[in-house]
């Protein structure tokens, strides 16, 4: 029996290309300011036209300012690629949410504002310039992260040329121990099965710890598929996002959403569905988890020592040894945000850790809401005053310094305690800078302390 | 356009796992709306920092083989890194294994990428750093690399394979060719028609 990704796949197929490949139709297309320029140029130069406009959105995320979002932009490369983006959606008819003349409060990162504003839906096809498109998954759609030559072939034709996948069932059973998290699953999942051990596979993520988990749960786990070599993770659709879904702006309404739901149901993976490969992982073994290196892959328990195995390049680069403790780091700086945790519930959860406390005098510490939305639920929550009171800066929304695109970055050898998805050398956008991933909760904890902590200890705190 | 069969020319052995694309193209180099003048910032921070890289290395001036080893290409699906790597002069890239997305962005651009056992690898990557003046020749058609003596077994994925053979690597006008049938797909989507 066929898995929500064969019959996904079989929907939306257009035939089979001379080459073999598959000609995947693209239900919905979403558009950045970094990655889609050159596109559209290049569907302007052979002449031809924006095929479904109706099925494109936009949004600007990754270079935009988050100190001032007004326009235009004191950043005058940053206002290029907006006002390139701008006049590219507005020549093509395609919908952008942006700060500034569009007038929308919608703007924020394309992997937030997609399932926020209900244009992720479930068993759709869905490609965006962005390896981080994973996500979308989480609402069990299957979701392509694609190149520029590919946003140019959806641009102009709604569709890719792909092979299919193989699929990968990971199952991951019983309860997740307090102060653990959907980021410490899927770090653990990327360490256990490593960088590239997803690579030929698309992810479909089970059992009942993800059956339990929101949708903003799940989409932390689909995110960071990528990170472990799977282009495509999902999560079947289930009764959790009928409910988030309900009532969205792009959702289907009324009785249409009664039809759409049946659909759904009927397109998700049987019970009896064969799978590629299997894996299963003990929610109850998973601590809070943090990088100790130069890939998502290499991490540990907040209570482990790095193996005496661990990589030499890596361990030089960030400066610690084999057998030593990540607890205990000295961080500079603290950042809480980007597609992987940006959500409300990421800043919620952080938010009740700071609350009361100081950051530590040495540390800068960054929240950068993944969407005006976000922003504004979070502010009708308080949660602004309760950062800014403990010594965080409070931004607008954005990619900020999960790659530094903008003037959010690392300097020198500054360490920083991130709940973004990447570790790599100079992904923070200093050559020398060093990340540590963990969960927002992690880096709330390791802000206030001024070094990594185990957030549990503080939590007991909270609690008490 | 035009199908690619073989790739001849000098290599550049580039050795490390899960080169990333961040560090193929620092983000920094993605603010423009143009790929222009991406070849001066190929490995551009890796370069500073160790003066031996072989991209400084003169000796592989010139090269348009590439030569890595596993997951080259992870990360980021920025086509900013195949794209400096083409504007840079290169023609194939020679791998143990790549990101998917890696993989597909090179190919579209012409630049097809061979994998080969871990092994076959550091025999070529070794041999290449002993003669850097040693003519490659990476052949789409016969699954094979060969250098000097060595010749290795360097396969592709069969669909993206036949792509280069047949000149449809650069798949928009396939994929616009038989439009109403992407039409027609479209309408039988319940999400597209309506529910």
């Amino acid at each position: 029996m066929p898995t929500l990704f064969e019959n996904v796949w079989k929907a939306h197929a257009v035939r089979t290309l001379p080459s073999g490949q598959t000609q995947l139709f693209v239900g919905l297309h979403l558009v950045h300011e970094v990655t889609s320029p050159q596109a559209f140029d290049m569907v302007r130069q052979q002449g031809w036209r924006v095929a479904f406009p109706e099925r494109t959105f936009a949004t600007v995320d990754h270079i935009v300012p988050t100190s001032s979002q007004r326009r235009p932009f004191i950043d005058l490369t940053a206002e290029e690629m907006t006002a390139a983006l701008e006049r590219n959606c507005r020549e093509a008819g395609i919908q952008l949410f942006a700060p500034g003349a569009s007038g929308s409060k919608d703007q924020g990162i394309v992997h937030v504002i997609g399932p926020e504003l209900g244009l992720t839906q479930p068993g759709m096809t869905i490609a965006c310039g962005d390896s981080h498109t994973s996500t979308h998954g989480a609402l069990g759609a299957i979701a392509f992260g694609i190149g520029t030559s590919q946003v140019r072939d959806v641009l102009a034709s709604q569709c890719l040329a792909l092979d299919p996948l193989k699929v990968r069932r990971i199952d991951v059973n019983g309860t997740l121990r307090p102060g653990v998290y959907a980021k410490d699953v899927i770090l653990t999942i990327i360490r256990k099965l490593g960088v590239n051990g997803g690579v030929g596979y698309a992810y479909e993520y089970g059992g009942s710890t993800i059956d339990r988990m929101s949708i903003e749960e799940r989409m932390t786990i689909c995110n960071m598929s990528i990170e472990g070599g799977a282009r495509v993770g999902y999560v079947n659709p289930d009764e959790t996002t009928f409910a988030y879904l309900k009532g969205r702006r792009f959702a289907p309404q009324g009785e249409a959403f009664t039809r759409a739901v049946a659909w759904w149901r009927k397109i998700a993976s049987s019970p009896d569905a064969r799978y590629d490969d299997r894996v299963t992982i003990d929610a109850a073994e998973i601590e809070p988890t943090v990088t100790w290196g130069i890939n998502p892959g290499q991490s540990v328990g907040i209570s482990e020592p790095i193996a005496s195995t661990a990589d030499a390049e890596a361990l030089t680069f960030m400066g610690f040894t084999a057998g030593g403790r990540v607890a205990g780091t000295k961080i500079d700086v603290a950042f809480i945000g980007s597609c992987t945790n940006g959500r409300i519930s990421d800043l919620e959860e952080a938010a009740r850790i700071v609350k009361g406390r100081r950051v530590a005098p040495h540390v800068k510490a960054l929240v950068v809401p993944g969407s005006q939305e976000v922003s504004r639920v979070a502010e009708a929550k308080g949660l602004p005053e309760i950062f800014t009171k403990a010594g965080f800066e409070w931004r607008g929304a954005g990619c900020s310094m999960c790659l530094a695109m903008n003037p959010d970055r690392l300097e020198g050898q500054q360490v920083c305690a991130s709940s973004s998805n990447r570790n790599f050398k100079g992904r923070q956008g200093s050559p020398n800078g060093r990340t540590l991933l963990m969960s927002p909760a992690m880096v709330a904890a390791a802000a206030l302390a001024g070094q990594v902590v185990d957030v549990r200890t503080l939590l007991e705190e909270v609690h008490a | 356009m035009g199908a690619i069969t073989t790739i001849t020319g000098r290599a550049l052995p580039l050795r490390g796992d899960d080169l990333d694309t961040d560090r193929i193209m620092p983000a920094r180099f993605l603010r423009a709306v143009t790929f222009e003048g991406l070849e001066q910032h190929v490995f551009e921070d890796d370069r500073a920092s160790t003066p031996d890289h072989p991209f400084n290395n003169a000796n592989y001036r010139g090269a348009s083989i590439l030569v890595v080893n596993s997951n080259f290409g992870c990360g980021s699906s920025r086509e900013h890194a195949p794209q400096g790597l083409a504007r840079y002069g290169i023609h194939a890239i020679v791998g143990e294994s790549y990101s998917e997305i890696f993989l597909g962005n090179s190919s579209v651009l012409g630049i097809p990428c061979l994998t080969a056992s871990p092994a076959d690898i550091r025999a070529l990557q070794t041999l290449i750093e002993q003669n850097p003046d040693l003519q490659v020749t990476a052949s789409v058609e016969a699954q094979s690399v060969t250098a000097g003596h060595l010749t290795i077994k360097a396969q592709l994925p069969p669909g993206v394979r036949d792509a280069f053979l047949t000149d449809k690597w650069n798949p928009t006008a396939m994929l616009l060719a038989d439009f109403d049938k992407v039409r027609n797909v479209a309408t039988h989507l319940p999400y597209v028609a309506g529910f």
